[in-house]
């Protein structure tokens, strides 16, 4: 896994977890996938393996992995029922930084939604699921 | 042997010495549990290969007492030194041998060397043994003395410095050996490093040390938990005074500061009126130590700036 970290950025379990979350709630991690073992995500990135173990401790107790008694770290089989709520809990951050910056601009709720409404149309369809 | 019950692999207790007259340790105490890997930071001079090199047995301790496994470094001295991996950023390597001639050298040393270990690493790192240690490069050759470091398993693996000076990738070899030694069945590192950045990614605990003191030790998880940095706007153009804060750093109105919430709430910052506060995030070890090793600097410099603000108050 390319997982890039950051010197300059949140914590480094933190940038882990959301990079292992952001693949699994995309989709480019599959249901039943197989994560790399702690000790070789961390000889790859060269973090301390309490690290990456507490960053899938995190990703457990989030149900997006399990762990699988001696055979390793795997995506949960139960991610999609999950996502949903997930996914709405993870735009929240970015929705709150959103409505802080606008309103700092003078726009009003009704103006941020026609914005984008209109930055929307700069994208291709959505088709996929819902 | 009572290595096994204390589950130390360096245990420093009161530790002082001098060079003539000049203190260079001050009651250090350090105690590395097995299986960790520990930072060693601190501005230069501020003590720390002269503690490392009381743990390989150069120093013999004035007042306290050095056990490292288990033992005393200065009587035990060939017990120990056979289970310690050590590497130095000083090239101390002798430059007339070839690689192979070395690694000969160091099998002979170590019984517990591993040939099979030892062969993987010089293809891994790009070395031949014919090649001289004189005519290779300064990566190449910290390379070759971390491959005499980690070829016979050590148990406790002390790294003074081992990447300053090289290049990316001669780091990112050193920094992955380290994680493999330690995740290689709870091997022991000790790593002294400038690199902050390095030390940040790889090390789970970490101690502070200003001139010959330990100031602080503390687990890398806890310092960004204890810690954050704010960002403030002040009337005045000095340094806000605000419990709790310390380690200011900016110019004109705008100032960050460190939080220690240990200190204070960090919720509840008792902030005086002339200053607002814009953001607060999560603190950078690099930030965490400028505010804690130039702790005292700072505060002569909050000194001299209140001096002429206080002209400028009386109008």
């Amino acid at each position: 896994m390319q997982i890039h970290i950051s010197n300059d950025g949140p914590p480094i379990y933190q940038q882990i977890v959301d990079q292992v979350r952001f693949r699994i709630v995309s989709g480019v991690l599959h249901c039943g996938d197989e994560l790399p073992t702690i000790r070789g995500l961390a000889e790859h990135l060269r973090v301390n393996p309490n690290t990456i173990a507490r960053a899938y401790r995190e990703l457990e107790h989030e149900g997006l992995v399990e762990k699988r008694r001696t055979t390793g770290t795997f995506v949960a089989e139960s991610v999609q029922q999950r996502t949903a709520a997930q996914r709405r809990q993870m735009m929240g951050p970015h929705l709150d930084k959103l409505l802080i910056l606008s309103r700092q601009l003078g726009f009003d709720t009704e103006e941020l939604i026609a914005l984008l409404r209109k930055h929307d149309q700069r994208f291709p369809p959505l088709d996929g699921p819902s | 042997m009572n290595e096994h019950t204390d589950g130390l692999a360096v245990n420093v207790n009161g530790l002082s010495r001098s060079f003539r007259g000049k203190v260079a340790l001050d009651h250090v105490d350090l105690h590395i549990p097995r299986g960790s890997i520990f930072g060693l930071v601190g501005l230069n001079g501020a003590g720390k290969t002269t503690l490392i090199r009381h743990l390989i047995g150069s120093f013999r301790s004035q007042t306290g007492t050095v056990r490292v496994l288990g033992m005393d470094p200065v009587v035990d001295c060939v017990n120990v030194l056979k289970r310690v991996g050590y590497l130095t950023e000083e090239d101390s390597l002798p430059t007339w041998m070839r690689v192979g001639e070395l690694i000969d050298f160091a099998r002979g040393v170590y019984q517990d060397w591993d040939d099979v270990y030892a062969t993987k690493l010089l293809d891994l790192f790009g070395l031949s043994r014919t090649d001289r240690l004189r005519s290779l490069s300064k990566g190449l050759r910290a390379r070759a003395g971390l491959l005499v470091a980690i070829a016979h398993r050590p148990e406790l693996l002390i790294l003074d410095e081992p990447s300053s000076g090289l290049d990316p990738l001669a780091r990112h070899d050193i920094l992955e050996a380290i994680i493999r030694a330690v995740s290689d069945e709870g091997r022991t590192v000790l790593f002294s490093s400038h690199l902050l950045d390095e030390v940040d990614r790889v090390c789970d605990t970490l101690a502070l040390m200003r001139v010959g003191r330990i100031i602080e030790t503390i687990s890398v998880d806890a310092m960004h938990e204890q810690y954050h940095e704010i960002t403030c706007r002040s009337d005045s153009t000095a340094a806000p005074e605000v419990s709790g804060v310390f380690g200011w750093r900016g110019e004109g109105h705008e100032w960050t500061g460190v939080v220690d919430s240990a200190q204070t709430d960090s919720n509840k910052l008792e902030l005086p009126s002339s200053v607002t506060l814009i953001s607060q995030h999560s603190i950078t070890l690099e930030r965490w130590f400028a505010a804690k090793a130039g702790h005292e600097r700072d505060n002569q410099n909050i000194e001299r700036s209140n001096v002429p603000t206080e002209v400028a108050d009386v109008r």
